[in-house]
């Protein structure tokens, strides 16, 4: 992947066809590093499957046996001398409180960190394929917060509308982008 | 500075068109956002597909949707285009550039382009 935003994009696509209501993404630099956390409320895994995934010939799938997602982004990570971890509790052992939480961290000194890439373009194209489900999106660094909520959206929208449509999806590109310049990230 | 309130104005303009809108389109633009698809530069095709729609104001018309892998990895960015009475158009290896001349000639103008098409890749 040429932009974190793409692995970003690529893993929140699998909360979403977990099933998940909620997806949270969160961006944070702190000194020199970047790492951003996706958690979401899905089906979430077995033990088994969470010891499995970087394992690129392991997949859920039935239809094809390579699953390079999650590969792709421990390997964007480690090459930075970063990590990855994932936590998951599975939907059949925590009724109540199932989920998936990803988290990977960057060295921004790397010669090897891959470039953020457009995150709005990621926030938008999930947003925009997702109706009925909410993102919660935030980006921390010492120049404050920048964030994005659907939750919110809806609340002055109402239930009706769906987020998908042309002159929301502008506006929520417009917002996002104000709000990381503001905090002087380089969009 | 843009603020949620605005929103609210959003809102009172797309209200009346909204009922007219669910479930009319008759055309289906699917782009294919797995994996493969994402490292192949889907996401820009997906933004332009949105993008273009909304600027032609052709939303009541096209519907863009996401889809996983359909498994023709090697020919991402894949986008396949529905439309009710014709047969499906698979595009492959689609760029933004490449967008445009779909939304001039196939959703607009009726003639799929065919040099884009799986059967031409």
């Amino acid at each position: 992947m040429k932009e974190l935003s793409l692995n970003i994009l690529d893993i929140a696509q699998n909360s979403v066809k977990a099933g998940a209501s909620l997806i949270g993404i969160a961006i944070k630099e702190e000194g020199n590093t970047l790492s951003f956390e996706i958690t979401d409320d899905g089906c979430g895994m077995k033990k088994e499957q969470v010891e499995r995934l970087v394992d690129p010939f392991f997949t859920t799938r039935t239809t094809r046996s390579v699953g390079l997602g999650i590969p792709f982004l421990k390997l964007a990570a480690e090459q930075t001398g970063g990590s990855i971890e994932v936590e998951s509790r599975s939907k059949d052992e925590f009724p109540e409180d199932h989920g998936t939480k990803v988290r990977a961290v960057f060295y921004k000194d790397s010669i090897d960190f891959t470039p953020m890439g457009d995150i709005v373009s990621t926030v938008i194209s999930l947003i925009q394929g997702a109706d009925g489900l909410d993102y919660e999106f935030s980006w921390i660094n010492e120049s404050g917060e920048a964030s994005l909520s659907t939750r919110e959206m809806r609340e002055m929208l109402g239930d009706d509308l769906p987020l998908s449509s042309p002159e929301i999806l502008a506006w929520a590109s417009d917002y996002l982008s104000e709000q990381l310049t503001e905090i002087k990230i380089n969009l | 500075m843009k603020t949620l309130e605005e929103l609210a104005a959003i809102r009172e303009k797309m209200k009346s068109k909204v009922v007219l809108r669910e479930g009319s389109s008759d055309i289906r633009v699917v782009v294919g956002m797995a994996t493969c698809g994402i490292a192949a530069g889907a996401r820009p095709v997906l933004n332009a597909f949105v993008e273009e729609v909304a600027k032609e104001n052709l939303s009541e018309k096209v519907t863009v949707t996401q889809t996983g892998c359909i498994g023709i990895c090697q020919y991402e960015p894949v986008v396949e285009i529905f439309e009710a009475g014709k047969e499906k158009v698979t595009y492959v290896k689609m760029t933004a550039e490449k967008v445009k001349r779909v939304m001039d000639e196939h959703i607009k103008g009726g003639k799929p382009v065919a040099e884009y098409t799986i059967g031409n890749n």
